[in-house]
């Protein structure tokens, strides 16, 4: 015994070092594993406190761009003020309020919330973004967010009181599905972890015609978040690597990631409900085929 | 100013520069993000006991992991130069922490030529064991290597311009005091 407790004496720092090693990495990869910023639900309200005290600073370098924007955002909206059409049939009125569903007996599936970008990164491989919308905002994970343009930006990952973080579409554990919009083909959105300016699309078959400058947008195929149809990018480059039989496009984004400031999040009020349905059915077809075996 | 208000403006500016400065430039190329922040556990006292070396190194990773958010990446890697730091110290200059004339590693207390082998050996560490922490995870092996040396690089530079730039004023101790 007494031995013992002289070799733990004498080992006592690197015993220390072994433990604080193991503690770190314990974070690191069980953090990985379940994809979920648990770790960081309490650490969220004071990063984000001070992110947002640094944010405000940061607005002022950007004012005159995001200006720009905005003023041709609500040019682009005014546009569509019902003021600017004339209606035909007076009898008909278009009504969508929040309630989810109406009068006239259309189901409102998304709805958007803004929010504003209090820290942003696009240099690692795996990015994140904090807004300033958290549970008590209403703000649940998997929900979609998007640029003030309406590009999709990423999806939230965790939730806070106040804040939220966003697993950006810069990260290399994020896969998206996307749909090309001539020829209405699949593929899966991913990022290679290199340049911010670059998303990879990949598992669009070759027999497809593919040319450069083709748009991408939101599947609608897809079960979650985003509301299909957003513009997503343009194909840049594509790669010829003979191997598979699938495309890998360079896809340039609509969205500047290192300039985003002002953000929506959007809410699929159906969204447990469609994950639900999916997860019985998966189980149901088992179940029976179990029984017929 | 004491030692531990010294250290703790200097963890506060160390942490506050990483995060919202160096984070945020955008990347000299593809992914070398400069890293200066470890400077603060390279400074710390001589005096300093093992174990506490290592806790601090422990807390400074954690509360950057916080910001990044990248939950013990660099809280792993800074125990690791943490717990490196003394070996390397007795072996390039082989003195009692008492005989040490000023209070923490600087060139004048360690001279420039073993001081500059401290510091390029213990930021190739952190750098290697980040990159292949990161790396286990996802990556290339050219990659890998790549940004290693990239990001060391870029690390070693800002480090010496700032030691260049900060000369750091620290009274000369005697044994008599």
């Amino acid at each position: 015994m007494r031995n013992v407790i002289l070799l733990l004496r004498r080992y006592s720092t690197f015993i220390s070092f072994l433990v604080l090693q193991l503690i770190a990495l314990s974070f690191l990869f069980s953090y990985n594993r379940y994809q979920r910023a648990r770790f960081l639900g309490v650490a969220n309200e004071v990063t984000g406190r001070v992110n947002t005290q640094v944010d405000k600073v940061d607005d002022y370098f950007h004012l005159r761009e995001e200006n720009v924007r905005v003023h041709r955002m609500n040019d682009s909206l005014l546009n569509l003020l019902s003021s600017n059409f004339m209606v035909p049939d007076s009898s008909r009125q278009l009504v969508i309020d929040t309630v989810s569903y109406d009068t006239t007996g259309r189901m409102r599936q998304y709805y958007w919330r803004e929010a504003k970008v209090v820290a942003n990164s696009t240099i690692k491989d795996k990015n994140y973004i904090q807004i300033n919308r958290g549970a008590n905002q209403g703000i649940k994970d998997n929900m979609a967010v998007v640029s003030s343009d309406g590009t999709p930006v990423g999806v939230v990952a965790n939730v806070s009181a106040n804040f939220s973080q966003i697993m950006s579409l810069l990260h290399v554990q994020r896969f998206t599905y996307v749909m090309m919009k001539r020829s209405k083909t699949t593929g899966r959105l991913e990022w290679d972890g290199k340049d911010a300016g670059t998303l990879i699309l990949k598992r669009v078959p070759r027999s497809d015609s593919i040319a450069i400058g083709d748009t991408v947008i939101t599947s609608p195929f897809e079960l979650g978040s985003f509301p299909p149809g957003l513009l997503v990018g343009t194909v840049r480059e594509i790669d010829n690597e003979k191997a598979s039989g699938d495309y890998i496009l360079k896809i340039k984004p609509f969205v500047n990631f290192r300039r985003i400031q002002q953000v929506f999040v959007i809410e699929n009020l159906f969204y447990e409900e469609q994950i639900k349905l999916d997860k019985d059915t998966r189980k149901k077809v088992e179940e029976s085929q179990k029984k017929t075996n | 100013m004491s030692d531990l208000l010294r250290n703790i403006i200097r963890f506060v500016v160390f942490i506050g520069i990483q995060v919202f400065v160096l984070d945020k430039i955008p990347p000299l190329h593809q992914a070398f993000v400069p890293i200066l922040y470890f400077l603060f556990i390279l400074w710390l006292p001589f005096s300093l006991s093992r174990f506490w070396l290592l806790v601090m190194g422990f807390l400074t990773g954690l509360t950057l992991d916080y910001f990044t958010p990248s939950p013990g990446l660099h809280a792993a890697a800074c125990v690791l130069i943490a717990y490196v730091r003394p070996f390397l110290i007795n072996v390039l200059t082989p003195r009692d922490s008492t005989e040490f004339n000023y209070r923490e590693p600087s060139p004048k207390a360690m001279g420039w030529a073993p001081y500059s082998v401290y510091i390029i050996v213990l930021v190739l560490l952190h750098n290697s064991y980040l990159v292949f922490l990161e790396w286990l995870q996802f990556g290339s092996f050219w990659l890998f290597l790549v940004k290693i040396l990239g990001t060391s690089a870029v690390s070693l530079l800002l480090i010496f311009t700032a030691e260049l730039l900060f000369p750091r004023k620290m009274k000369f101790r005697t044994n008599v005091a």
